[in-house]
């Protein structure tokens, strides 16, 4: 029987197919979701209404990585949940299969390679690289050190005209006290060389833009990490007549989504010259103080397109004065669940209803400004509705979009169906069959004394 | 190609009293197979990464060749992590998943092709490079992520616990490959492992470390055979070293009712210590039909022409045993005694390791067989 270590167990887990290699599962089982490379089997399974994904992987890897998401997670990172390890699993032939990580498939978020398709603007890649670029910040922030820093172990969600990106896969991170610089470096470098070669891959495969070039899109990578680093961590001198950089260095801090835990000031004996160095808190300024507000939880982008809408609701009310939360409940009804509401239930898979709000708004403004005239909420909400939504593909459960035939529907990273798809005859792996397995707890010190080196 | 040189070389941990590393000393020849070994804590991965820029120096330096990298960053040390990226690329040729990071160094087309398809023909993989990695075996695609450190012909190559993450079988033949590949390319090359097993078959040297500290650096059978001190003894061997614990007596060390022999020399060096640890490997004993230790038999584990003996020293009542420390003997299975039974095994004076019960240091001569 199976073995279930989990904290938060989900009951409907237990009587899948745990005994056979997760590579055959019946397909009743699975969906065709899109996803990134992955050096393991990974599926998409389904029970009731609810997806996860299962990595087949050794015991040791497996709990390490259920821990770590863990870890990843009361430290209020961007990571996948976890939901448990499926270890002590035997085939009918009683022989031992490797234990199932499982975690919580992330709703509305895509893989990489679902956002390229051809045409996509260099903008979106930006974009796309800012996110990572913040989401690898966050984590050197904590201590993680990621090792394996690639797209593939990414997923983005649309928030706000950006992206949010989420770490899916901790299996080569680690979590220190405190990274070096060298550790800190060595992600990055990592990133250039693995998002190089995720990039080829798609231009190989036909997905990339021809207007996009790979080494173009990498080479900004440690230039956006550094600047975002300097402003998180970094020292500032001036002179005793700027003290109002000490504002100005929080307020940049908050616009960038993050709060300051601590203020390190110091000055000199004559109170000439001021040093500060800022701690950086968790991100989510704005989506902390909308969820404190109205109990809308959204992501950070969001979170300040939402407010920003707020505010304006406040003046234009001429509500200045009053109690914010109360302005914010009055928002909350008149405003934005209002447009919410007039989403057709069968459209709402299609976009988070935070996101379907900010879309809304945008929508008004550039047929505003198109009209020459303001045009009601309303009537923007039911337009963007048949005009825009109606048009989008399904983003709570995206199936694979496909340049080709795929090799295996399940296992979107083993590329298209080729030709010529035969396995050759490897003469490395003459007698791999029969290796005697005692010998990788233990040498044959005769063996050894006889000058056999690997023996 | 370099040699590698740690000088002093100490890392502390901010908030830690105790260095992680602790002033390593140690050199490795041009295209040596280096392995460090030891137990989890001992900083065998914290050197590997000071090595790598990974983590800082805080005390002494680090040289590639002739070139202090100590504070250098990683990218300028010229080394590459082996098995770092082991994903390949579906949509690109294998000669691409091998060259790609040659791509973004910039380096000119023809130079990249030369150095995948010499590589390629060290891996055997030359007639497949403009397959896709799915049409290859498990194995091949292995190589594949190999091939990628070695296009980059890094002076030094770096790995760390490589193996860790594979089933038994797969990590034998893969640790012969890794093996004969190095021996191929003559990289020199630092191999980071928990595993003594992995330590002794694939090393040209061995060095373990404990606590932070290394303990001694050798070839596999130099360790093997004469052990500095009880902790390298202990550690390096399958299954371990006997150490057992007796008093100094007229002629060796008495265990039990036995005076196992020792050469006055040797017993000379205790000075003033009266209590030693011997150590014996369980080949090194025979059964005895007169003098020996007397061993009550418990388990027979017969493996093709020989047999483990495990059992404890004669004597102890049953409760006793269970705690007692289990004695090893490795012998011919051709007459094997019974369990239950008790035997006595006999050990020549020049397989005895002798050791400081106090300080743990070797007391006996090296160069044992």
């Amino acid at each position: 029987m199976p073995r279930f270590l989990s904290s938060r167990p989900d009951a409907r887990l237990i009587p899948l197919p745990w005994e056979t290699p997760l590579e055959q599962w019946p397909v009743e089982y699975l969906v065709a979701l899109p996803r990134g490379i992955s050096r393991h089997v990974v599926r998409f399974i389904r029970v009731g209404d609810s997806v996860y994904a299962a990595k087949e992987v050794i015991e040791h890897l497996a709990v390490h990585e259920y821990r770590l998401l863990h870890d990843l997670h009361r430290l209020a990172t961007p990571a996948v949940e976890p939901v448990g390890v499926v270890t002590e699993r035997y085939d009918a032939d009683g022989n031992r299969l490797d234990p199932v990580l499982v975690t919580k498939h992330l709703q509305f978020a895509l893989p990489y390679r679902s956002l390229f398709t051809p045409g996509v603007r260099q903008d979106t890649v930006n974009r796309l690289l800012d996110a990572m670029v913040v989401l690898l910040a966050l984590l050197h922030l904590v201590g993680f050190l990621w090792v394996d820093v690639s797209l593939s172990n990414i997923l983005f969600r649309r928030v706000a005209g950006a992206f949010a990106a989420y770490l899916v896969d901790a299996e080569t991170g680690e979590l220190h006290e405190q990274l070096s610089a060298g550790q800190r470096a060595h992600d990055l470098s990592i990133a250039r060389t693995n998002l190089f070669g995720e990039f080829s891959d798609l231009e190989a495969g036909g997905m990339l833009d021809e207007s996009l070039d790979p080494g173009t899109l990498v080479d900004s990578i440690e230039a956006r990490y550094a600047e975002l680093w300097t402003e998180l961590t970094g020292v500032e001198e001036f002179d005793g007549s700027e003290m109002h950089r000490i504002d100005s260095r929080v307020r940049r801090l908050n616009a960038l989504g993050f709060d300051v835990a601590e203020l390190d000031i110091t000055t000199d004996f004559g109170g000439t010259s001021i040093r500060i160095q800022p701690k950086v808190g968790d991100a989510g300024h704005h989506s902390r103080r909308l969820l404190r507000l109205t109990g809308l939880d959204t992501e950070e982008n969001q979170a300040r397109r939402l407010l920003n809408d707020l505010d304006t609701y406040r003046a234009r009310t001429d509500q200045q004065n009053a109690d914010e939360a109360i302005v914010a409940h009055q928002w909350l009804t008149e405003v934005f669940e209002a447009v919410v509401k007039r989403i057709p239930s069968d459209l709402r898979g299609k976009l988070e209803p935070a996101e379907v709000f900010h879309e809304v708004l945008e929508f008004r403004w550039y047929q505003s400004e198109k009209l020459g005239l303001e045009i009601p909420l309303e009537e923007a909400a039911d337009r963007y509705v048949a005009e825009v939504l109606t048009t989008k593909p399904d983003e709570a459960l995206t199936n694979v979009e496909v340049m080709g035939p795929l090799q295996n529907p399940y296992d979107p990273s083993q590329g298209y169906v080729d030709e010529d798809d035969s396995v050759p005859y490897d003469p490395w792996e003459d007698g791999a069959a029969e290796v005697d397995e005692r010998l990788a707890t233990w040498f044959d010190i005769d063996e050894l004394r006889k000058g056999k080196r690997g023996a | 190609m370099a040699t590698v040189s740690f000088d002093d070389a100490t890392r502390v941990y901010p908030g830690s009293e105790h260095p992680a590393v602790d002033k390593l000393n140690l050199e490795i020849g041009d295209g040596e197979f280096m392995v460090l070994v030891g137990p989890s804590g001992c900083g065998k991965s914290t050197s590997l990464r000071m090595l790598a820029g990974l983590e800082e120096v805080n005390a002494g330096g680090i040289h590639i060749g002739d070139r202090d990298v100590t504070h250098l960053p990683p990218k300028d040390r010229d080394i590459a992590m082996v098995f770092q990226n082991y994903a390949l690329y579906p949509h690109m040729t294998v000669a691409d998943n091998m060259g790609f990071a040659l791509k973004i160094a910039g380096k000119p087309k023809a130079e990249i092709r030369k150095r995948v398809e010499d590589a390629a023909e060290i891996l055997d993989l030359s007639e497949y490079l403009d397959r896709k990695p799915k049409a290859l075996s498990g194995g091949q695609r292995q190589r594949v992520a190999m091939g990628r450190a070695i296009v980059r012909s890094p002076q030094v190559f770096l790995m760390d616990e490589p193996l860790s993450n594979l089933d038994a079988k797969l990590r034998v033949s893969t640790r012969t490959q890794i093996a004969a590949l190095q021996s191929r390319l003559g990289v020199t090359t630092v191999y980071v492992t928990h595993d003594q097993v992995e330590a002794m078959t694939m090393g040209d040297r061995v060095a373990v470390m404990k606590d932070g500290v290394l303990q001694q650096v050798d070839t596999p059978l130099a360790l093997y055979d004469s052990p500095e001190n009880l902790f390298v003894a202990g550690f390096i061997g399958s299954p371990a070293m006997n150490l057992i614990d007796g008093k100094i007596a007229d002629g060796g060390v008495q265990v039990g009712d036995y005076v196992v022999p020792v050469a006055r020399e040797v017993l000379a060096k205790a000075e003033g210590e009266n209590d030693l640890t011997i150590g014996i490997r369980p080949e090194n004993f025979e059964l005895s039909e007169g003098d020996g230790l007397g061993l009550d038999v418990a388990v027979l584990e017969e493996l093709g022409a020989d047999a483990y003996l495990y059992g404890t020293l004669a004597g102890l009542d049953e409760d006793a045993k269970i705690t007692a420390q289990q004695i090893v003997a490795r012998i011919s299975s051709r007459r094997p005694p019974q369990r239950g039974t008790t035997v006595r095994i006999g050990v020549a004076p020049e397989h005895v390791h002798v050791f400081s019960k106090a300080t743990g240091a070797r007391l006996s001569e090296t160069n044992l067989r």
